[in-house]
């Protein structure tokens, strides 16, 4: 299989394939952690490296693999990358790794690593499956965050709270209070929340999407230029 | 919308889609001269605010999507969700709550959808639970009637609506609250130890139930809708209370009279349950469809969280409407019970 250019790997990643928006794949974190920018973040980032490590394992193994075997050694591998990330996720953000909890060895069973090990690094070489990794974890977390952000933006009126969770002591002072005594909107932190907002983020792709289509349609129906037609009645005086 | 078919036999007579609205606009009426009465000003502001609110996020939508404003405005279907939704908020609520309710009601439950007719779920009872679940605090501040505190005049109520900042609200538990929450009380010494009970059920509830009454029997008599759904539903309410009343004692549900005028309940039977939109349509499903809201609304009022119980009965249950058409699918003449000639 030929191997795609980088530049439409980031294409595909960031928007035409999106993780979370096109495939809809890992919902169960999205919809889950989503209910502030800093779960967002540390999931997003914790994600990505899971992304890059099991692609870059699955891409080097992929010619030693028998097919008929091919799932339990992913899933293997996966694991592993899984286990490692939490042990990090312990050792340098240890009250994250309490909040985020049951989602973290539940990377293990998001279908956007499984389905990318699977469906690319198999078939490709090293660097394209570590750069695919890297650009899909990227296209999920920056997805991740913008719902994040808008979660606690409505739910709570202020952005960025907590940030020393995954910057340390000094980010304490990051949290920005957009509006002084808000009414906290619940149902934005709630999963009800997390799947209104996720539709909303699905239709603002497809209303660009559209109106992308529609320019360049626009473009191709318009007439060459040079182009005449021949003149067959009259004389021009 | 009214959909016009001309076939044979050419029949004329039939309501239009804004005929029928207005009549129900014009049975809230004695619901809402019952609540003014006894709660104050309050209802009166939210339903006012709510069709504001309404009508300007229905033109938004319509405007967005392209269609004709005139055309749909004029079938009053915002309107009514507005009155709906402003009559089951609670009197006195902020401008901002009114507000985001209508929003999730007519943008997000019915013009996200499609529109009138293509809606899952009832609007305004969309619009009443993303605002209870979002605002438990202000959802269940209900005013006290009048006779036990001193009911608000216009221009406070005007700045409980407007300037909350301002307003120094008094709020009491509701009958059901009181109810809920009884720990060990018989339901005589209940009655006899709070003052927020009535004659048959809370002060004020009832007299405000048996003009929502009054009200969907018009309806009914003007043939708006067919008496199925909320006959269904009284009935499965009336035995279910019935079942579980254990006669007065402490752990009592409370009465079948009770239940049937405390809350929401001959509101939601004849203005929420007997929208054509999002409930079931055949005879026997809409029978189903009342009876399944009915015990829901007992089950929640009596042993769930929340205070009144109708609009995640309705919510559940429009959930289920297509389910139920799917059994109680009326055979068409000539054909065998399974689908086939026979």
């Amino acid at each position: 299989m030929s191997t795609p250019a980088y530049s439409e790997l980031t294409l595909n990643g960031l928007w035409k394939n999106n993780p979370a928006i096109v495939q809809l794949l890992g919902l169960c974190p999205l919809l889950a952690v989503t209910g502030n920018v800093v779960n967002a973040l540390g999931l997003a980032a914790a994600t990505t490296l899971v992304l890059a490590c099991s692609n870059t394992a699955v891409s080097v193994i992929r010619n030693v693999v028998s097919d008929a075997v091919r799932l339990p050694v992913f899933v293997m591998i996966i694991a592993s990358a899984v286990t490692c990330t939490e042990l990090l996720m312990q050792a340098f953000a240890f009250d994250l790794y309490q909040i985020l909890g049951i989602f973290l060895p539940l990377i293990t069973t998001n279908c956007v690593i499984l389905g990318r090990a699977d469906a690319f690094a198999s078939k490709h070489a090293v660097a394209p499956a570590l750069y695919d990794g890297l650009i899909m974890g990227l296209g999920f977390g920056v997805v991740l965050v913008m719902l994040g952000a808008v979660r606690e933006m409505l739910g709570t009126g202020a952005l960025f709270a907590d940030m020393q969770l995954l910057f340390g002591a000094s980010a304490a002072s990051w949290k920005l209070v957009l509006i002084d005594d808000y009414q906290p909107f619940l149902l934005a932190i709630l999963p009800p929340g997390a799947f209104i907002f996720t539709g909303l983020m699905i239709a603002g792709k497809n209303l660009i999407d559209s109106h992308i289509k529609r320019r360049q349609d626009a473009l191709k129906a318009r007439p060459v230029k040079g182009a005449k037609r021949v003149r067959v009645t009259g004389t021009i005086s | 919308m009214a959909l016009m078919r001309v076939s044979s036999p050419h029949a004329h007579g039939s309501y239009s889609t804004g005929m029928v609205m207005r009549q129900v606009l014009l049975a809230t009426l004695p619901g809402v001269f019952m609540l003014t009465l006894f709660f104050g000003f309050g209802t009166l502001i939210n339903v006012a605010w709510a069709c504001l609110v309404g009508i300007a996020f229905e033109s938004l939508a319509l405007f967005l999507r392209g269609r004709s404003l005139t055309f749909y405005l004029k079938d009053c279907s915002a309107l009514v969700t507005c009155v709906l939704l402003g009559i089951a908020l609670p009197p006195y609520a902020p401008w901002w709550l009114i507000a985001v309710g209508v929003a999730a009601a007519i943008l997000m439950a019915k013009q996200l959808y499609g529109g009138l007719g293509y809606n899952p779920f009832n609007p305004a009872m969309v619009g009443y639970v993303v605002l209870l679940i979002s605002f438990p605090v202000q959802m269940t501040a209900w005013a006290p009637p009048r006779g036990l505190a001193d009911v608000p005049n216009l221009w406070e109520a005007l700045q409980a609506c407007f300037l909350p900042a301002q307003f120094d609200g008094v709020t009491m538990a509701t009958p059901l609250d009181i109810l809920r929450q009884n720990q060990g009380l018989l339901m005589e010494d209940l009655w006899a130890q709070t003052p927020q009970f009535g004659r048959w059920a809370g002060i004020g509830w009832e007299w405000v139930n048996l003009a929502f009454l009054a009200g969907g029997l018009w309806l009914l008599y003007r043939r708006i809708f067919t008496w199925h759904a909320p006959v269904a539903m009284l009935a499965s309410l009336t035995l279910m209370s019935a079942l579980f009343y254990a006669g007065g004692s402490s752990s009592s549900g409370g009465s079948p009279l009770f239940h049937l005028l405390s809350g929401a309940t001959m509101f939601g039977a004849f203005f929420i349950v007997t929208d054509p939109v999002s409930s079931a349509v055949s005879v026997r499903g809409r029978l189903v469809f009342g009876a399944l809201i009915g015990v829901l609304v007992y089950l929640i009022r009596v042993w769930g969280n929340y205070p009144d119980a109708v609009a995640f009965a309705v919510l559940i249950a429009n959930f289920a409407a297509p389910f139920i058409d799917h059994y109680t699918q009326p055979r068409v003449y000539g054909h065998g019970k399974s689908g086939g000639t026979g």
